[in-house]
């Protein structure tokens, strides 16, 4: 591998070649913003978030996908920069429910964006939420467009190809073939597309159900890593626990067995922990008469 | 397990999953990973996005057969027919490894003599495979740079499944597949754990670490470690264990975490001795049916959630399960439970915690040596062989085999003559119907653990029946049947399955 210098906010670092701006920056820069960003999916460079400036470079260049280059001169916060990213949270916002959407607050206080500013004209992609199977639920109110449930469910995971984008410009949307149910379509609910999420447009059934009764409490969850206890793959999983309750299953994205993917057992078979657990020890005289 | 240790001397995968990625010819061989392996699949799909080759064997043109290059539908119980053949095929196209034969296998001649009847017509005949997909996908595996070959039940669970195994030892070996990145055999273990069972000596001729149960070195270390003396014979096998409860030989079973009153092939026989023993102790997460016949239930704990430990993955992964959740107010460690019992028994068993336990086996199996639960945790699991504390081996094994020096390559691996043995069950006039069980992707096994959970997928219980024979016998989609076989029947619904042909029905594994 080549090492590649280059000088980021003013800073002389090296990279190796391949790499992005976003990953030369490291834990360093955690503060170039990112939302359609994934460990574990090929950046799709969609939410024009984590634009940074590079000198000579025309435009601003998406620091996700961008490769670093030779003296390359990155500047990941400028008037420029700034401005940008506030205009992104501002139309994303506007248009989208962000409110399960993690650092939006934060960063809309740094960039100084407002997203009700434009007020109630400004059209939005509110929508019914999307119930129609057990194990998870879509609320493409929430959804913007990053691309990450398409890609896991297509090739870079699953394979499935269940969903993809239809529609053009402000009516994109992700979609079933023909918009059918889930249940009609080739889903397999191994649920990679709710892994990858980053808005919360797509969470579990159990989940949704807990927030909508306000039992939902993430603070009072603990997260323990274990594995699957189906077939003889041995998948590191995250179970979510609350008041001694399994309530989420997730899988660590740097697994080097799962790179964060389940399937429909391991992700959402974990009930049976949980329910019809009553046995009493016994000694039954009439087993063996 | 017995085969891999046959001829290679260690009982497990030769490979990684990662290793996958790396061929460029992927064989699945009784193995509908897409299904039963779904994140191992996505290995290997890796590598089919790349370019690599897939082939898929197996009767039923199942969702595995549906991303490969060619599916290779033979009758069932034919797998050695087929292995025989497409080693005669590699011989006579003169894709032979002849470098890695000569150097690191035994046994040549007498093998290569052996398959030499069975011709590509042959070979087409008995297994019903075209010659052409024959000879293509024997070709493409001795003419890869890097070929995985995987199987799963289709290959093991067979009367005959040792031989399966060798069969596919021996194309390996034939073509040099084995010991390199990337080339290997990859057994997918059917339960979680399955291996790690073996490792820990839950075999019947077998201690800790594969150590022979015979060898009074071996012993000697245990009797040491444990002060008491170990039986110095072999045990029984799960069939042998029926055996003998026919013949009044075994009268008390403890039964920790497995169903056999419902996974047992023959359920009533099984049901009837587990009826007539003296004493049935049954361990268990929930009332299964085997616990509902036991004299004593003692309720455990989830292994993988409820209590701390170790499994070893299809790929020798040690790997660290950590308790999560406080079991039911009844429900105890297991391991807790075993101590009690052994020290109720007279025994003076104390551990302070699982950890100790483990600490136990690695001065006892040198296998597992270098794994200390800190390592487990810092590396994310540990691939046996790990004798050192303070080094990795390669993540394949057998490396040794391609080694020019003859002192390190160590003992030859043997070709194995293995021949065509029928179904134990034929097929005749009153039964003309063979059956053969699938796992569908959302359900498991006897489905105590994934009866629990909503799948939308779920389809029910149902015998699934090719379209032409559902025309032959004027069935419906969902219409009740009875199947019958020599010992018993089931009712169910058929359901129309184009993925089967004719003279070939599938219930679901759970039925």
């Amino acid at each position: 591998m080549t090492e590649i210098s280059l000088n980021i906010d003013g800073e002389n670092v090296t990279a190796e070649e391949g790499t992005t701006i976003l990953q030369a920056c490291g834990g360093k820069s955690g503060d170039i913003p990112t939302l359609c960003y994934g460990d574990t999916i090929t950046p799709k460079n969609a939410c024009r978030l984590c634009m940074v400036e590079v000198e000579g470079s025309r435009t601003l260049v998406p620091a996700c996908s961008r490769p670093v280059e030779p003296d390359m001169v990155v500047k990941t916060r400028s008037d420029r920069v700034d401005h940008a990213r506030k205009m992104v949270l501002e139309f994303l916002g506007s248009s989208v429910d962000l409110s399960l959407t993690e650092n939006v607050t934060e960063w809309n206080a740094e960039y100084g964006a407002d997203p009700e500013r434009y007020g109630d004209a400004a059209a939005t992609v509110t929508q019914p939420v999307k119930v129609d199977n057990d194990l998870y639920v879509r609320d493409y109110s929430k959804c913007i467009l990053c691309y990450q449930c398409v890609d896991a469910c297509g090739e870079q995971w699953q394979n499935s190809f269940v969903i993809e984008i239809a529609g053009r410009g402000f009516e994109s949307h992700v979609s079933t073939e023909n918009d059918v149910a889930l249940t009609d379509s080739a889903c397999v609910y191994c649920g990679n597309c709710i892994q990858v999420c980053p808005t919360g447009a797509l969470i579990p059934t159990s989940e949704y159900e807990m927030r909508a009764a306000g039992t939902w409490d993430e603070d009072a969850q603990e997260t323990t890593n274990t594995i699957c206890a189906f077939c003889g793959v041995g998948c590191g999983l995250t179970l979510h626990v609350q008041d001694n309750t399994i309530v989420k299953v997730t899988s660590p994205e740097d697994n080097a067995i799962t790179h964060g993917n389940l399937c429909i057992k391991g992700r959402f078979g974990f009930t049976h922990v949980q329910d019809g657990r009553t046995i009493p020890p016994t000694a039954d005289p009439e087993a063996h008469p | 397990m017995v085969g891999l240790a046959t001829v290679f001397g260690a009982g497990g995968g030769t490979s990684s999953y990662d290793e996958a990625e790396a061929a460029d010819v992927i064989v699945m061989w009784g193995s509908n990973a897409r299904n039963a392996h779904p994140i191992f699949f996505q290995h290997v799909l890796k590598a089919v996005n790349k370019g690599a080759k897939l082939y898929v064997i197996d009767p039923r043109r199942s969702e595995t057969a549906q991303f490969a290059d060619r599916w290779l539908g033979l009758h069932v119980g034919t797998d050695i027919a087929l292995s025989n053949t497409i080693a005669r095929e590699i011989i006579h196209s003169g894709f032979a490894c002849e470098d890695f034969i000569g150097r690191a296998t035994s046994g040549y001649d007498e093998y290569a003599a052996s398959v030499e009847q069975w011709t590509l017509e042959r070979g087409s005949e008995v297994t019903g495979v075209p010659a052409d997909a024959i000879r293509e996908l024997a070709h493409a595996y001795a003419k890869a740079d890097a070929a995985q070959l995987c199987w799963t039940l289709g290959i093991t669970e067979h009367h005959n499944g040792v031989d399966n195994v060798l069969g596919l030892c021996n194309l390996a070996l034939l073509t040099g597949q084995v010991g390199r990145y990337g080339a290997g055999l990859s057994p997918l273990r059917g339960q979680n754990n399955v291996q790690g069972g073996g490792d820990m000596g839950a075999l019947p001729n077998k201690l800790p670490g594969f150590q022979d149960v015979t060898d009074n070195d071996a012993r000697a270390k245990f009797d040491t470690e444990w002060g008491v003396t170990v039986p110095p014979d072999n045990g029984w096998h799960l069939t042998q264990m029926f055996d003998a409860m026919e013949r009044g030989d075994l009268r008390s079973v403890f039964v920790i975490g497995e169903n056999p009153a419902q996974s047992e092939a023959d359920v009533s026989r099984a049901v009837h001795l587990l009826e007539s023993l003296d004493h049935l102790v049954v361990l268990d997460i929930h009332l299964t049916k085997t616990a509902e016949l036991a004299d004593v239930v003692l309720p455990g704990s989830a292994s993988w959630c409820e209590s701390d430990g170790t499994v070893t993955n299809s790929e020798r992964r040690v790997q660290r399960v950590r308790k999560a959740l406080n079991p039911p107010d009844d429900a105890r460690d297991d391991i807790e439970i075993l101590l009690d019992i052994a020290n109720r028994l007279g025994h003076d068993w104390s551990y302070a915690n699982h950890e100790e336990i483990w600490n136990e086996l690695r001065r006892l199996s040198p296998m597992h040596a270098g794994m200390s639960w800190a390592r487990l945790e810092d590396l994310g699991g540990i691939q046996w062989p790990c004798p050192s504390d303070d080094s990795l081996e390669p993540p394949y094994l057998h490396g040794r085999l391609w080694a020019d020096d003859s002192a390190e390559r160590g003992r030859p691996a043997p070709f194995s003559v293995v021949h065509d043995e029928p179904p134990v069950e034929a097929l005749d006039d009153d039964y003309p119907l063979r059956l053969t069980t699938g796992r569908r992707l959302d359900s498991y096994n006897t489905g105590v653990q994934s009866g629990a959970y909503r799948s939308p997928n779920r389809l029910g219980e149902t015998i699934d029946v090719s379209p032409e024979d559902a025309d032959a016998l004027d069935l419906s989609d969902g219409e009740l049947v009875r199947v019958s076989s020599r010992r018993g029947g089931v009712d169910a619904p058929i359901r129309i399955d184009p993925a089967l042909r004719s003279g070939l029905i599938s219930p679901t594994k759970s039925m």
